[in-house]
């Protein structure tokens, strides 16, 4: 870190924790306020968010466009499951086990993630986002495929009960949640440290212009593969949070139709914001539960076909809107003139006036001497 | 200085005999055109006029407007403000495209040679929107060959294979096989040995005064511009401070010493 | 032995379907620098139209052509009312809206039409044709090769033999130049879009009645397949395509034949990790070709 900037830095991270801080007791407090069904939904919000978080750094700052994401969050529900059944079979304390999975989780999620991010440095826009592709369509052939990873069905995972001393006040729904927030505000915390701090403007750097970053002393590779990384620890505890609220972990749920949607999340939300990336989480997993309860009223026959796909529609077209009328997103239209001109400022602007078509934007130098 | 290009005597353009009388209709016309940011324009209310067969030289710094002139011209941006007029209709309204099949031809700076086709392919594209018949269309690829000997040895080459004389040469007669009437040239010179700039430029007069085609020619190499150019426009800051003969640009050394640097 | 040749010639026919879907995606990236994740999406939907005119008239000419005027519409109608509108300096909108895409024809195809399949019965018969006493390819996989081959050939002669593909192709990799040489670029893109989607659309009617029939997902696994055959021969390529798209259909047929289907996408990935890490702009780009 640069020694003049130590000061405000520290300072800035200072603040970054604080708020943190500050809403992750709030969302604690907030989980009395809900029933236990509403808390499991909090509780796969949180987890959503953790994997939004990475992705909406991923694109928006890098460029980068992974269709796997899901993947991911498999690796880290994985590695949490391989790592806390083991250690419930021997005996230790649920808490133990959670620690020790979550360890497993990191562990799995990272291992993935830096490969994937090593491929990614190498890769451009189409190419990642295919092999991506491959890899999340290929996620059911190697569950089943690979020994220990429990076939179709998956893994069984621990139960985590609600400790001793809490047992009285809240039901294990509630306890779950407070487990997804904590590891939530410590899976996004960082990553919101790095989105601000100088890693951010390396990122955006590196999207912006590859040569150019590489002139000024940033190396690409180096930049991608970390924050394909820091984005995949994330996801990984994301998954590992999944895993302990449905006490199990399989390829079903970390479907294409699923990694589509962190996608839909993130663009929504506005790409490299990360109040956007949960609100965008939110989104995508209230919406087609919002649709399904809806549609419940309706005759067996349309309620079949509209569950599931009406949501989808929705979804698609909210990507196609966003993209096409709407590029900020969520997080540009909410939070005020300031944050608007801040995405524009991110924006490239073509230099000519913006009839004439994006590959013209040369601009004449102006004349350094002239008589 | 000016005889360094090794052309033949008889090629000074000044006293062309298709330079036509004052009374002729411009076969270009700029007016109060301005493009770029209010507080920064590049083109700052620029008028200029050239007339059919003429050979106007535009020269000035780097920097002073004449790339972003002539893509204006050609529409690839669009003014703020001002009108250009082709044979005096106004082209707001025509694209870039529209603008090439009504015969107002751009040969860009640099490598515009499409160099995924080979030299006989790039020739066809030139001369497709001219020429939508077979026959005829060769003849014209042929009249392409005809310009530069150096092409018909390497007709079946890819772009990427040529040598930059080789591409600029190859520029040109691509922009010359569909007979424009006006013809914009962004520094076709750049980078090109003496003797190549000698045999374009010499293309060049050739089609202006063989077949009355107008030229607007964008030029850092002043000697070789004004050796063949009837008229010298200088731009400064996006204005045009100089609008003189060639010859008198060329003669003149206090001129030539405040706005071309040498 | 006997199943190895069955093997490798059937693979050879689903490889000609994979590689005319592959040449597909090429000819979109090539016109519009866009990778057409709604491709198998908008090809399905072409193919329903061929399945319900099928039906209606009983005859499989009147189907195809059907698949390749919906396709071509479809295409135009997405280039011009969506892809036209986002911004082109990077590949990474088109890509997100094209996702949007498929998520909206595949869900509305599946509320239309609900999840069950619909069979396609094939033209010709399934059974193989014996050379010499040993199977090679039944019927219905020789017409499919045959129609792969001619329109490979013909696309081939398109663009390399045509005016039209003249300007198809200096439009994809200099359209500014070509704008100033008075090609209608914005249409050549347009025409690209729908050539391509009636590729597609011709792709998907080949295999469909290969398959477990018509259903709104029944493109997904030869999208991946062809995706994966573009990536590895170069988006920009092809004769990497046609290669590719014959190397993955083989792969696919062994693996299936002889291990399990489970393993083929392993097996797919595999392929592709390996090329786009030896050489990440494809087999036939020149190294470091694609920065953009």
């Amino acid at each position: 870190m640069n020694r003049l900037t130590t000061g405000t830095r520290a300072g800035h991270v200072r603040a970054v924790v604080l708020r943190a801080v500050l809403l992750t007791a709030l969302a604690l407090a907030a989980t009395f306020a809900l029933d236990p069904f509403r808390n499991y939904q909090l509780a796969v919000i949180a987890a959503t968010f953790c994997a939004t978080a990475g992705l909406t750094l991923l694109v928006g700052l890098t460029g980068q466009l992974s269709l796997g994401h899901a993947v991911l969050m498999a690796a880290g529900g994985y590695g949490y499951a391989l790592v806390a059944a083991p250690a419930a079979d021997a005996g230790l304390p649920p808490a133990a086990g959670l620690a020790l999975g979550v360890v497993g989780a990191l562990v799995a999620s990272g291992a993935v993630g830096g490969l994937l991010g090593l491929a990614g440095a190498r890769l451009r826009g189409p190419y990642l986002a295919g092999l991506t592709l491959a890899l999340v369509i290929a996620l059911p052939a190697v569950a089943t495929q690979v020994p220990g990873l429990g076939k179709d069905q998956g893994l069984a995972v621990p139960f985590v009960p609600v400790p001793g001393p809490l047992a009285g006040v809240m039901v294990v729904e509630q306890w779950h949640a407070w487990v997804a927030i904590v590891v939530t505000a410590v899976a996004v915390t960082p990553l919101v440290v790095l989105r601000s701090g100088r890693a951010g403007l390396r990122m955006r750097a590196v999207h912006g212009d590859e040569v150019a970053a590489r002139l000024a002393g940033v190396s690409p590779a180096r930049v991608k593969v970390g924050a394909f990384v820091a984005g995949s620890l994330s996801a990984g505890l994301g998954g590992a949070v999944l895993a302990v609220v449905t006490q199990n972990v399989g390829p079903g749920r970390y479907s294409l139709a699923f990694s589509l949607l962190l996608v839909v999340a993130v663009v929504v939300g506005g790409l490299g914001s990360v109040g956007g990336a949960a609100a965008g989480a939110a989104l995508v997993v209230l919406l087609p539960w919002l649709v399904d309860t809806v549609a419940s009223g309706l005759p067996a026959d349309l309620e079949q076909r509209l569950s599931g796909n009406l949501a989808v529609a929705v979804f698609g077209a909210l990507l196609i809107a966003v993209t096409v009328a709407w590029p900020g997103g969520l997080a540009a239209a909410t939070s005020g003139p300031r944050a608007r001109l801040a995405g524009r400022l991110r924006r490239p602007r073509p230099a000519d006036p913006p009839s004439d078509p994006p590959s013209d934007s040369r601009p004449e130098p102006r004349p350094i001497t002239e008589r | 200085m000016r005889a360094a290009t090794g052309r033949p005597a008889a090629a000074t353009g000044t006293g062309a005999p298709a330079a036509p009388g004052p009374a002729a209709r411009p076969a270009l016309a700029v007016d109060g055109l301005t493009v770029g940011y209010a507080g920064a324009p590049v083109i700052d209310g620029l008028t200029l006029e050239v007339r059919p067969g003429e050979i106007v030289a535009l020269l000035g710094a780097n920097g002073a407007g004449k790339t972003t002139l002539l893509r204006t011209l050609s529409g690839l941006v669009a003014p703020r403000a001002g009108r250009v007029l082709l044979d005096g209709d106004d082209l707001a309204a025509t694209s870039v495209e529209d603008r090439a099949r009504r015969g107002l031809a751009q040969v860009p700076e640099g490598r515009s040679v499409v160099t995924e086709l080979t030299v006989e392919e790039n020739l066809e594209l030139g001369a497709l929107w001219r020429y939508p018949g077979r026959a005829e269309r060769r003849a014209a690829v042929a009249r392409g060959y005809d310009l530069f000997e150096p092409l018909a040895r390497r007709r079946a080459s890819p772009g990427h294979q040529l040598s930059g004389g080789e591409r600029q040469m190859l520029a040109l007669a691509r922009a010359l096989v569909a007979l424009p009437r006006v013809l914009l040239l962004d520094e076709p010179s750049l980078g090109l040995a003496p003797r190549v700039v000698a045999q374009l430029m010499g293309v060049l007069r050739d089609a202006a005064h063989g077949t009355g085609l107008t030229v607007l020619l964008a030029e850092q190499n002043v000697t070789s511009a004004l050796s063949i150019a009837d008229r010298g426009v200088v731009l400064s800051l996006g204005a045009v401070v100089v609008d003189a003969p060639a010859a008198d640009l060329a003669a003149d050394p206090a001129l030539r010493h405040a706005y071309l640097g040498f | 032995m006997d199943r190895l040749v069955l093997l490798v010639s059937t693979g050879v026919a689903r490889g000609l379907v994979i590689a005319l879907f592959a040449l597909s995606l090429v000819i979109i990236w090539r016109a519009a620098r866009i990778v057409n994740f709604a491709q198998a999406a908008m090809a399905v939907v072409a193919v329903y139209v061929a399945f319900a005119l099928q039906a209606a008239t009983g005859s499989f000419v009147v189907a195809l052509l059907g698949a390749l005027v919906t396709g071509a519409l479809l295409g135009a109608a997405v280039e011009r009312g969506l892809m036209r509108r986002v911004s082109g300096r990077t590949p990474m909108p088109g890509m997100i809206v094209a996702i949007g895409l498929v998520m909206v024809l595949q869900s509305v195809l599946g509320i239309l039409f609900g999840p069950k399949h619909r069979p396609m019965t094939p033209v010709l018969a399934e059974t193989p044709l014996s050379v010499g006493g040993v199977p090679v390819l039944s019927r219905y996989d020789l017409f499919v090769l045959v129609v792969a081959l001619v329109v490979v050939v013909g696309l081939g002669v398109l663009f390399n033999r045509s005016t039209l593909g003249l300007q198809l192709r200096a439009s994809a990799v200099a359209p500014e130049v070509s704008r100033l040489l008075g090609v209608r670029v914005p249409r050549m893109v347009t025409i690209g879009w729908m050539l391509s989607s009636a590729v597609a659309a011709l792709a998907v009617l080949l295999l469909v009645p290969t398959e477990l029939g018509l259903n709104a997902h029944s493109a997904d696994v030869l999208f991946v397949h062809a995706f994966t055959v573009a990536v590895l021969g170069g988006l920009d390529s092809p004769a990497g395509a046609l290669l590719g798209g014959v190397v993955v259909g083989v792969l696919v047929s062994l693996v299936t034949g002889y291990a399990s289907a489970g393993l083929a996408p392993l097996a797919v990935l595999a392929l592709l990790t390996v090329v786009l890490l030896v050489r990440p702009g494809g087999i036939f780009a020149p190294k470091e070709a694609r920065t953009a």
